[in-house]
């Protein structure tokens, strides 16, 4: 199985996308090494600019770039680009509808060692209650690359959410299409909803579960705005049970997404594995997951709550 | 156009009155018939809560009819409470104070980039300056060599709970942006022959940004609302709405 950085794949691609488009600039708030946005400095150092320690400063000059016709490139870690910068992003990015891509890097547990400061488990709730505000949360490499070209080529902000581990890459996820989501595996038993790296963790439960006899259907929800509610819904109706994963609190992310979606329109029983009320903390991002429920085996086990 | 809306922020919008008209009227190259001219002179209100100021040069210079003028803060308006997109010649929001000047940094960068000789003014309030985004702007827009860009500060002394010297002291305010690595340039607000060659002197400065720092009257022109800190944010009654346009005209 191979395993990769997302960040890596999106420096890569933004040294990509940059010899496409001179009108693409990218800005780094002194974390240029971790989110590899350095790759795209060393290419093309007249259209990058490092900000500093100064990520609010950071976001409103990505707003003014913009408005100037740039497609303009955002990273930080997670925390600091939808806590820090919260009000410069709804304020001067969205609430002006600009073409500002936020590519956050290290939110999650998995972020590891750095503990609860640096871990973003808050991230996707401050972005999805923005207006105009589109979010994706990549489960892999090569769907990273897919998730910042879409951000490139369609109008609008954008809130991308990378991890800081390598992830193994998923085989057969099918086309990527914005705001569409992959069902990777039919099943009519119950639903399973993931995003970034608990998809993996998912695909590993859905093995055991169907060695098991049950047929779980397996989404890779990675476009959480704009939701697609019909997959969702589609999902609700044909299996009756959804268990929701995700690497974030389970206030606000994808776990409410499918809850409010299912609410309104079609009740069925919604399980969220998530993190319930606590902060991260220090630890191996394997230990982490471990400590939080959110490995393959608190997916299975989860799974055979709600059968 | 504040009384008519029944709220608003008039004491700012009239301190920094003789400032932006001068900008629109003599220093901006821009054309009200092509907002989006890709040369154009950029500005941007920081302290947003002066739209009113705004939207009359910008009526006045042609982006809209003066009829919408009396729209302001209405249901619907192009002209709402605190800047946006909806109203030509507005590029970005504005309204929550400190993002601003570094809006600003980012249209200089952009024209930096484009290698295009276009200016880019901010207006921004005295109270204002309390935000710390403030200077993470003015930090970065000196080590960016930012001498396209011209910062314009509306010293009138006051903020909406009192005197800024008692508030939050701001002083001392040139030693500040200088110390910060801009070009300072010190005038009486209300003084269009100091404003005019402010704004030359600006220009002409390399290297790095120039703020000028104006000094100014909060209410200038309305004798009972000069100076007054109630006026900050309060409209106008109709009865004082027409005795401050007859004082004004």
């Amino acid at each position: 199985m191979e395993y990769l950085y997302q960040r890596d794949i999106y420096g890569k691609t933004l040294v990509e996308l940059g010899r496409q488009n001179k009108d693409i600039v990218v800005l780094d708030a002194d974390l240029s090494s971790s989110t590899r946005t350095g790759l795209f400095a060393k290419e093309f150092p007249g259209r990058f600019f490092n900000f500093g320690v100064a990520e609010q400063n950071m976001m409103a000059a990505a707003a003014g770039l913009a408005s100037c016709g740039k497609t303009v490139f955002v990273s930080t870690f997670a925390i600091f680009a939808a806590g820090r910068a919260w009000d410069q992003v709804r304020n001067s990015v969205s609430y002006s509808n600009l073409n500002v891509k936020i590519v956050a890097t290290h939110a999650g547990v998995s972020v590891g060692p750095d503990g609860a400061s640096h871990q973003a488990l808050e991230d996707i709730a401050l972005m999805r209650v923005i207006p105009n505000m589109s979010i994706i949360v990549p489960c892999d490499g090569p769907q990273t690359a897919k998730a910042v070209i879409a951000a490139a080529n369609n109008k609008g902000p954008f809130y991308v959410r990378l991890g800081r581990p390598k992830v193994p890459t998923i085989e057969n996820t099918g086309e990527f299409k914005l705001g569409k989501a992959q069902v990777l595996v039919e099943g009519g038993d119950l639903t399973i909803v993931a995003c970034g790296i608990m998809v993996n963790e998912a695909l590993l439960a859905v093995k055991n579960l169907i060695s098991k006899g049950i047929k779980p259907r397996l989404i890779n929800l990675h476009t959480i705005r704009p939701f697609d509610s019909d997959a969702i819904l589609k999902a609700a109706k044909e299996t009756k049970r959804i268990l929701v994963c995700e690497e974030h609190s389970v206030i606000g992310g994808l776990a409410s997404s499918v809850q409010e979606a299912v609410a309104e329109f079609f009740p069925v029983k919604v399980i969220c594995l998530g993190v319930k009320n606590r902060f991260g903390q220090s630890g191996e991002p394997d230990e982490l997951l471990k400590e939080y429920n959110l490995t393959s085996a608190d997916i299975e086990k989860a799974a055979l709550r709600i059968m | 156009m504040i009384a008519r809306a029944g709220s608003g922020h008039p004491g700012g919008s009239l301190s920094a009155a003789d400032l932006i008209t001068v900008l629109f009227f003599v220093v901006l190259r821009h054309n009200p018939k092509d907002p989006h001219w890709l040369e154009r002179d950029r500005f941007h209100m920081s302290k947003g809560h002066c739209a009113p100021l705004w939207y009359s040069v910008l009526a006045e210079s042609g982006y809209f009819p003066k009829e919408k003028l009396m729209t302001l803060r209405q249901l619907g308006s192009l002209l709402q409470g605190h800047p946006d997109r909806r109203t030509p010649g507005v590029e970005v929001a504005s309204g929550s104070l400190g993002q601003g000047l570094s809006i600003a940094l980012g249209m200089s960068l952009a024209g930096k980039v484009d290698k295009k000789p276009y200016r880019v003014y901010c207006l921004m309030g005295d109270g204002e300056i309390q935000e710390g985004n403030i200077w993470e702007a003015a930090m970065a827009s000196a080590h960016y060599k930012c001498d396209n860009l011209c910062g314009i500060l509306d010293y009138n002394g006051f903020q909406i709970d009192g005197k800024t010297c008692v508030i939050m002291d701001l002083e001392p305010i040139e030693d500040k942006w200088k110390a910060f690595g801009w070009h300072t340039i010190v005038i009486n607000g209300h003084n269009i022959n100091e404003i005019l060659s402010a704004y030359d002197e600006a220009r002409g400065t390399k290297g790095k940004p120039s703020i000028i720092i104006a000094h100014t009257i909060k209410g200038k022109g309305v004798s009972f609302m000069e100076n007054v800190c109630d006026f900050h944010g309060r409209a106008p009654t109709k009865e004082e709405a027409i005795r401050a346009l007859k004082e004004l005209e």
